[in-house]
């Protein structure tokens, strides 16, 4: 067991409401290797925050075992709170002190003596960027600096293991990319083991593996590589010129004609299209459309990213929940 | 021991830092014990004299007019109003021209001879303290009025009886001149002082929890009975500043004669901040915002009022309301702080209420402590 920097096993919280009783987190299993990062994917309402909640001992679990470092999370809490970083989802650190106030109270609460402060936190704040704004009241930072500075605050002890509950929610693009920098330099340098929840799937894409969490439970868990094999056929991309109509047809291919048409998804004014056979169906699928009077720009067969795969994933999962077995697959068989 | 240490000093340092840093809140909070104070002492009185009083003079004669000059140098009636007859002073008393008015029927003076004389006193009685003060001034009035009249008689009869029968003599301890500050005072700082404790920790404690830092606090190695601390701390010292603010107000701006031992004082207000924290702590379990605290924090200050003996005796109450009394810290320290402050006595005479505050304070604090949650659920 202790041989992962993170495990859980079976774990299940249910919370009980008027309505009765809800399970939040259902047999949840997952390993994280030391130096690991690790993605817990997944829609809003899967269960990510109260999964990673549980695990820290935040939240008494319903049934099944988590650790981290080999530390139980229900009996060794405190054991855990000195080696572990987190930040938790919503910027959580007090708004009416500075940044250097936040980052020493956080180190004194540590138990990080004043000499290792003097070292350490100009060293993080650099790290973070923040070193011009140590006079700024945290509640004044930008939404993309609150969230480094947590990182900074969350690392003032240095811990081996650090858990992020959506980092870069209601940051800006250029930041978040920032904020990933700093987290690749702390993976490279420090050994750092990461497990981050998040709802972006281009953020899913620079873990070493994740876990794709619906409805409380993993529908995936695997490296990001292995997901996207999981997808059935390959991808086209293209613009219609009238785009509601086409897929108005795509989603009932039998009217169309074309036989290998899987799955389509909407892209902004794009679709994206699995197919079995590009080289088969391509022309197939340009003529019978244009048949309808429908042209299609810039089509080209694409690399299915994690939203495709993640997207496609859930559909195929909802629909064995609702009619226990595959339609997104007709056509195949 | 060290790292502990480390961690409480932190907390605390924390909890100052944010409440020196919300200056106008604190503001507020160290201003409003002393406003209450001086409106207080200078709006509220609770003997009514100088009521505003109409006569219906039907006699006219000497010993009428001496009746209402008795009225007026009493202090307690100021008559400007005359008039004709007992309609007319009911209008007078619905319009709230008046507040109290006499009705002397004709022929007063001849029948104060045949000793048959009859005033009729009407009191407003919408407003209570009116009633009290205006009834007992008209009795003792006409009372006086009546006695003088009857040694008169007796002196003219050229017999000596050597005066009224019996005398009574009142004298007024610890406040002989009915001074109402001397009384308001210290149970009006000890109540301001409750309301902000318990307001002060209550709304710390929520804030805490709406902005979500409690997450972030709990995930630290912190144990819940240092965040508990370092939060009273503060509190402890703002509250025991306003209390001496209004201490020191009270005995050199409104001559309130402090005449206890002043540091039995400092000790038992220092309790009774406890107590007060524990109250708070308690409340912020309850109350899951900021507006919730506001709302329990007033119903508290009203039975604190009402209840504690503040203004209104304690005995004549209802047992079961006296027990409801008896859950609000206030009751005991009110009783404590007249002791000190007014009547000059020690611990010999306060053990039983210092030993209900010792025993409130110890189990509230339990209760806080264990409620007080190192999980999120």
């Amino acid at each position: 067991m202790s041989e992962y920097a993170i495990a859980a096993d079976g774990l299940t919280k249910v919370f009980k409401t008027r309505g009765g009783l809800v399970t939040a987190v259902s047999e949840l299993t997952l390993h994280v290797q030391p130096g690991e990062t690790f993605g817990l994917i997944g829609p809003d309402g899967a269960g990510k925050t109260t999964a990673t909640r549980v695990i820290l001992g935040l939240l008494r679990r319903s049934g099944g075992h988590s650790s981290i470092l080999g530390y139980d999370s229900m009996r060794d809490t405190y054991a855990i709170r000195e080696r572990v970083g987190y930040i938790a989802q919503q910027f959580a650190l007090p708004a009416d002190l500075t940044v250097m106030e936040n980052m020493q109270f956080f180190a004194h609460v540590q138990g990080v003596s004043p000499r290792q402060q003097k070292q350490r936190i100009p060293d993080l704040l650099a790290f973070a960027g923040l070193g011009e704004f140590t006079e700024r009241l945290a509640g004044r930072l930008s939404g993309g600096m609150k969230k480094k500075l947590a990182l900074a605050c969350s690392l003032v002890h240095e811990p081996q293991v650090v858990l992020l509950d959506e980092p870069t929610l209601g940051v800006d693009p250029v930041s978040r990319r920032e904020f990933w920098h700093l987290l690749g330099k702390l993976r490279a340098e420090k050994g750092l083991t990461i497990l981050v929840c998040t709802p972006y799937m281009d953020e899913a894409e620079r873990c070493n593996r994740v876990g794709l969490m619906v409805n409380g439970r993993f529908i995936a868990y695997d490296t990001p590589k292995a997901i996207k094999r999981q997808v059935n056929g390959r991808l086209l991309e293209f613009t219609p010129s009238d785009t509601p109509n086409t897929l108005a047809l795509l989603q009932n291919p039998s009217r169309l004609g074309v036989d290998g048409i899987l799955e389509v998804q909407t892209y902004g004014a794009m679709l994206h299209l699995f197919v079995d056979d590009p080289a088969l169906r391509v022309p197939q699928l340009t003529a019978a459309l244009s048949a309808q009077g429908i042209t299609l720009d810039g089509l080209r067969e694409i690399e299915p990213r994690m939203e495709e795969a993640f997207i496609s994933l859930i559909r195929r999962q909802e629909e064995e929940r609702v009619d226990g077995k595959r339609l997104s697959v007709v056509g195949t068989a | 021991m060290r790292k502990r240490q480390q961690r409480l000093f932190a907390l605390v340092r924390k909890e100052l830092t944010q409440m020196l840093r919300d200056r106008r809140t604190l503001g507020i909070i160290m201003a409003i014990p002393l406003i209450e104070l001086f409106i207080f002492a200078y709006a509220v009185e609770m003997t009514v004299d100088h009521i505003p009083t109409a006569v219906v003079d039907m006699s006219q004669d000497d010993e009428s007019r001496r009746l209402v000059e008795a009225l007026v140098v009493s202090g307690f009636f100021d008559v400007d109003v005359y008039l004709n007859s007992e309609a007319e002073l009911i209008h007078a008393l619905d319009a709230g021209q008046v507040r109290a008015g006499f009705v002397i029927p004709p022929n007063f003076a001849e029948a104060l001879q045949r000793g048959t004389a009859q005033v009729l006193v009407l009191v407003d009685g919408s407003d209570s303290f009116t009633v009290q003060s205006g009834y007992s001034a008209a009795l003792s009035v006409t009372q006086a009025f009546a006695t003088d009249l009857m040694l008169q008689k007796i002196d003219r009869l050229g017999q000596d009886v050597g005066g009224v029968p019996i005398e009574s003599f009142t004298h007024v301890l610890y406040n002989p001149n009915m001074d109402d500050m001397v009384f308001i005072v210290p149970g009006l700082g000890a109540m301001l002082l409750q309301y902000m404790t318990i307001n002060l920790t209550a709304t710390v404690v929520v804030r805490e929890r709406e902005m979500g830092t409690i997450e972030q606090l709990l995930i630290t190695p912190t144990r819940p009975l240092e965040l508990m601390v370092g939060k009273m701390v503060p509190n402890i010292l703002f509250s025991f500043l306003a209390m001496m603010i209004v201490t020191f107000t009270g005995i050199f701006w409104f001559d309130v004669p402090f005449r206890g031992n002043f540091w039995l004082y400092v000790w038992l207000t220092l309790l009774f901040i406890v107590s007060g924290l524990g109250m708070g702590l308690l409340m912020s379990t309850v109350a899951q915002t900021q507006k919730q605290v506001q709302q329990l924090s007033q119903l508290v200050a009203v039975l604190g009022l009402l209840l504690t003996g503040f203004i209104y005796p304690r005995p004549p109450m209802p047992v079961a309301i006296q027990a409801v009394g008896g859950l609000i810290p206030l009751t005991y320290f009110v009783r404590i702080v007249r002791g000190i402050f007014t009547k000059g006595v020690g611990l010999e005479f306060l053990w039983s209420d210092v030993t209900a505050l010792l025993i409130y304070s110890a189990v509230i604090m339990t209760l806080a402590a264990v409620t007080f949650r190192k999980r999120l659920d």
